[in-house]
């Protein structure tokens, strides 16, 4: 233990004292770095260690209770004390030497992928130093806020396979720590020798725990006996990290691994286990979950139903296709077909082996508790058929009878998204200008997000941006956050379009805080050039917020800083644009 | 002498900043967005408008060929030196090519600049003719003074001696217990001796105490050291006038740099700030790549104030440095620089860990009291051992333990990172309490790493 400085005796200055650390390590300095440890000394002839501890000894009693061996006592006790142990100090440091070396640490694996240029690696080196004070407080002003657009750099620079610098890996992992959203692209960055650094430091655990196969290295895809082992003797986290890697590689041996040990696994490791399912679903996986619907465990039971229902060609989806069917009918006889709904009256053994649920939540009706399950877990395409080969949009128009409206419409909405159905959803959404999209319609804003979250990038940026032209600002933040980054540009002229209404209109801009902070990180920093206008303080009006005009141009300004910003730093990272 | 072609990295810039708050706020302030009309002289001179919170943008102008470091100009109300918006300026021109491009010197800069410049000229020009004969007016009053402060020195160095006798007397266990009061107490008095060198140790003792087990050892070591002190001062005439002079510095006289000044190549190797309640001392190593020789700049500023001057870790200077009085001693004072400080990739040559202690033995013989030596270390591998790290040679079994402080720095890990259980060459501080790492390189090419 007392592996620190070692000194050996002096005979001579350095020169002749015995090669390698002394082996007798004990005495009281042992803590302190320099121990008093010695082979013999020079002159006396007396073993060191000795006259050390006998002179710390009657330094601790005093000397007029002990007189050390070979000192002068009386009055000039403690003077000779303090002459003996400054010698002894003085040899001791004197004739320090090297310890023995602890066991050498394996050397980082070998990072393959191509160094930073210099002007990305000073421009990181700026967007660290900003880490601890972001919440900072006070006013933010003009500056940007430069550890919000650590996510982009982070992720501008992974999609290049740039290293990372390796000075620049402690920040990194400290950042990562406090902020989980920032672990994936922070560990993928990192790459080997971040992680190689992370098990050294246990600040820095959590690198281990989320790095895929935490932290050790996962079997290849081909050293079947090692998987088998981990698989049958790992840790829960290391199962289910061995699961998800050799589920998104190869989804039927995953599968079939699962199944070796499924019937012992614990209900909540089944939960698990079964989620991990999810990634590469396919028709493959149908036998595995009908029999899962068989499960002791009622959540274990209702993940593999929804698994099940998002496989529109299993028997299960069919089944629920049938019932969802029985519900909903086109009523022709008044003067427009209106659709008439029909709920369950009672939900059968059946009904609840696939995964519906009996009892209904406090203050829901039974019957359209049972109702929305159906209709979540059918296949969308069942309706057109059923519904006389109407279009989605056609569906959706149909006025619904008794209050059926938002019951009906907001399974659909489930489906769509469980599904990934973009037809469906986009006839769902409907038109963004239309009054409705703006208010407290069928459609959640929260359900508005999933939806448009199946539809191609391109399509969810026209949609906001129509939704923007229309209801303004006030309910777009959700929706934005789904939008695909950099914004499209007409979404992106839709939002500084409404900033600058929102600024006429006399509000103070942190109102807008939330879309100002949005537009920073994900405005096209081409679009840099059209704000110019918007950066003057303009006449104060005499209906605005008194000083509106100055905070709302420091504002523009610092998103004209923060996409100059974002334009410097993503060319920095593009190789090819380098002189 | 264009200052253009040899940008500074942003950590180089950002090693200027006052504080920490500093650098987050000067960090923001580094980006295109808020400058406008930014250009440089390619003359070390770089001005820009800054907006601020005001309706009128601040003037911030940077002179970085100013022989005695970076000077700052800015029409903002911050205390803080250099301010927020040098560093932004500083940063902006660090950070890419361009960003601050060649320009005229607007006027409102060019006077500062002119003004500056002409004040340096003109300082150098009245110092250097009359630079011996610059001592007090009157050497005999100057003499008279020196010896009644040598006898309140004398009353001080005799009076410790007593107590410390009477500590020894009565047992350092007693001392365990009387805790902090005593220490301070006796460190007052040295103080009223004027001799700052033996109350900054004398506060120091009141702490090992605390320091955990092993303690009484520690703190014989001390007083023994102490106890050295006193009698190379009580015994003065009969030393080496080497070693008298080093007696002296450490006792805390006022010395002056008169040592013959030496012109050199000097590379930054470090520049690191240790503060307490009262002051901030900022300690520079610096590398001469002829003479071969590492020395240290040491400077003073008011609490929460920086220390001038500050010089960015891997820079080199081409400077006269003048060393102070005193066998042993590496304190050297800046004199005149050629050139402004520019990059460099050169690296001071190292040595192993077995020579790295060798060389620690050797400098005691000149100066008892000296804690560590700086040395360059070749091919160490940091190497965790227990709860602490050691640096081991790759080449031998010999490691040097860190010292308890550098094992909670940040740098630590910068270090370790940079390694990567490979080895690499660190420069630091090697002394009886284990090894302070200070900077280091990889072992491929690379830019030097602060690590402090």
């Amino acid at each position: 233990m007392n592996r620190t400085v070692t000194a050996a005796a002096p005979s001579g200055p350095h020169g002749t004292a015995p090669s390698g650390p002394a082996s007798h390590t004990a005495g009281p300095a042992g803590a302190s770095g320099v121990s008093n440890a010695s082979g013999s000394s020079g002159s006396s002839g007396s073993p060191l260690p000795d006259v050390w501890e006998d002179l710390v000894t009657t330094a601790l009693l005093g000397t007029d209770r002990r007189t050390p061996a070979g000192s002068a006592s009386g009055a000039n006790a403690p003077a000779a004390l303090l002459d003996a142990a400054a010698v002894a100090t003085l040899r001791r440091r004197a004739g320090m030497r090297p310890a023995r070396a602890a066991e050498h640490p394996r050397p980082a694996p070998e990072d393959p992928r191509p160094e930073l240029p210099p002007a990305a690696a000073r421009r990181l080196t700026m967007l660290l130093t900003d880490r601890s004070g972001a919440s900072g407080g006070g006013r933010r002003g003009a500056a940007p806020d430069l550890l919000e657009l650590l996510p982009q750099w982070l992720a501008a620079a992974n999609a290049h396979g740039f290293a990372a610098p390796p000075p620049a890996l402690p920040a990194l992992l400290d950042a990562a720590r406090g902020r989980t959203d920032l672990r994936p692209a922070v560990l993928r960055f990192a790459g080997p020798r971040g992680l190689w650094l992370a098990r050294l430091n246990p600040d820095w655990r959590f690198a281990l725990r989320s790095a895929p196969g935490g932290g050790t290295s996962l079997p290849g895809p081909g050293d079947t006996e090692r998987i088998l082992r981990l698989w049958q003797e790992g840790l829960f986290a290391e199962r289910v990290a061995l699961l998800s890697s050799l589920r998104s590689r190869e989804p039927a041996a995953a599968r079939e691994l699962l199944a070796t040990t499924w019937a012992t696994e614990r209900a909540e490791d089944r939960l698990m286990f079964l989620d991990s399912l999810r990634t590469r679903l396919g028709p493959d996986d149908e036998p595995f979950l009908e029999q899962s619907l068989a499960d002791r465990s009622r959540n274990v039971r209702a993940t593999a139903a929804e698994l099940l229902s998002a496989l529109p060609g299993s028997a299960l989806a069919h089944r629920m296709a049938v019932r969802a069917r029985a519900c909903v009918a086109v009523d022709h006889t008044g003067d427009a077909p209106v659709l008439t709904v029909e709920a369950p009256h009672e939900c059968d053994a059946g009904m609840e082996r696939d995964g519906v649920v009996a009892k209904a939540p406090a203050g829901r009706g039974e019957r359209s508790w049972w109702l929305g399950q159906l209709v979540e877990a059918a296949p969308l395409d069942t309706w057109s058929r059923r519904l006389g080969g109407r279009t989605p949009q056609q569906i959706v128009a149909l006025p619904v009878g008794d209050d059926w409206r938002s019951e009906l419409h907001a399974a659909w909405c489930r489906a769509a998204v469980r599904q990934r159905d973009a037809g469906w959803a986009q006839a769902l959404l409907g038109e963004p200008s239309a009054a409705e999209a703006g208010g407290p319609g069928a459609v959640s804003l929260a359900e508005r997000a999933k939806l448009l979250g199946t539809l191609a990038a391109a399509e969810r940026a026209e949609w906001v941006a129509g939704f923007i032209g229309t209801h303004g600002l006030p309910d777009a933040f959700q929706l934005l956050g789904v939008c695909a980054v950099p914004w499209a540009p007409p979404l992106g002229r839709a939002v500084v379009d409404a900033l600058d209404i929102a600024r006429d209109a006399g509000n103070y801009p942190w109102s807008f805080s939330g879309v100002m902070g949005l537009a920073e990180r994900c405005l096209d920093p081409l679009e840099a050039g059209h704000l110019d206008a918007l950066l003057a303080v303009p006449d104060e009006a005499e209906d605005a917020s008194p000083g509106a005009g100055g905070y709302w141009s420091e504002a523009f300004q610092r998103l004209v800083t923060t996409l100059r910003l974002r334009a410097a730093m993503l060319a920095e990272l593009n190789p090819a644009a380098q002189p | 002498m264009t200052v253009q072609g040899v940008r500074w990295t942003a950590d180089q810039v950002l090693a200027l900043a006052p504080d920490t708050a500093s650098r987050r706020a000067g960090s923001r302030l580094g980006a295109a967005g808020p400058w406008s009309g930014a250009g440089s002289s390619g003359e070390g001179a770089l001005w820009g408008l800054c907006k601020g919170s005001g309706s009128k943008p601040y003037r911030t102008v940077v002179d970085l060929a100013d022989v005695s470091g970076p000077a700052y100009k800015c029409s903002c109300p911050s205390r803080k030196f250099p301010c927020k918006h040098a560093l932004g300026l500083l940063l902006l021109w660090a950070g890419e090519e361009g960003a601050v491009p060649r320009a005229e010197v607007p006027e409102w800069a060019g006077q500062w600049i002119e003004g500056r410049r002409g004040r340096t000229e003109r300082k150098k020009a009245t110092v250097s003719p009359s630079g011996p004969s610059s001592g007090p007016a009157d050497p005999e009053a100057a003499r008279r003074r020196a010896e009644r402060r040598a006898e309140r020195v004398t009353a001080g160095a005799s009076e410790l001696e007593q107590r410390l006798a009477d500590l020894l007397r009565g047992g350092l266990a007693a001392a365990e217990q009387s805790g902090y009061g005593l220490w301070e107490e006796t460190a007052a008095r040295m103080v009223d001796a004027q001799a700052q060198g033996l109350a900054a140790r004398v506060r120091e003792l009141g702490a090992v105490p605390g320091t955990g087990p092993g303690w009484p050892s520690r703190l014989l070591e001390e007083c023994a050291l102490l106890h050295l002190l006193d009698q190379g001062w009580l015994r003065r005439e009969r030393l080496p006038e080497g070693l008298a002079a080093t007696v002296r510095s450490r006792i805390g006289l006022p010395a002056s740099a008169d040592g013959p000044p030496v012109r050199d190549r000097w590379l930054v190797l470090a520049q690191y700030d240790t503060a307490d309640a009262r002051l901030t001392t900022r300690r520079i190593w610096l590398y001469g790549t002829q003479a071969r020789r590492t020395s240290l700049l040491l400077s003073y500023g008011a609490a929460g104030r920086a220390p001038e001057p500050a010089l960015p870790v891997g820079l080199a200077l081409d400077a006269e440095l003048s060393a102070y009085p005193g066998a042993g001693q590496a304190r050297a004072a800046l004199g005149e620089q050629f050139a402004p400080p520019a990059s460099t990739a050169e690296r001071p040559p190292g040595t192993t860990a077995t020579l790295a202690t060798a060389r620690y033995g050797d400098a005691l013989r000149d100066d008892p009291w000296l804690d560590s030596v700086p040395v360059t270390l070749d091919r160490v591998i940091p190497v965790p051992d227990g709860d602490s790290w050691q640096l081991a040679d790759a080449d031998e079994d010999a490691a040097l333990p860190l010292t308890p402080a550098a094992r909670s720095r940040p740098g630590l890990w910068r270090l370790v990172a940079l390694s990567g259980g490979a080895p690499v060459k660190v420069f630091g501080e090697c002394g009886h309490r284990g090894f302070t790492p200070l900077a280091a390189w990889p072992e491929g090419p690379g830019e030097v790493v602060p690590l402090c």
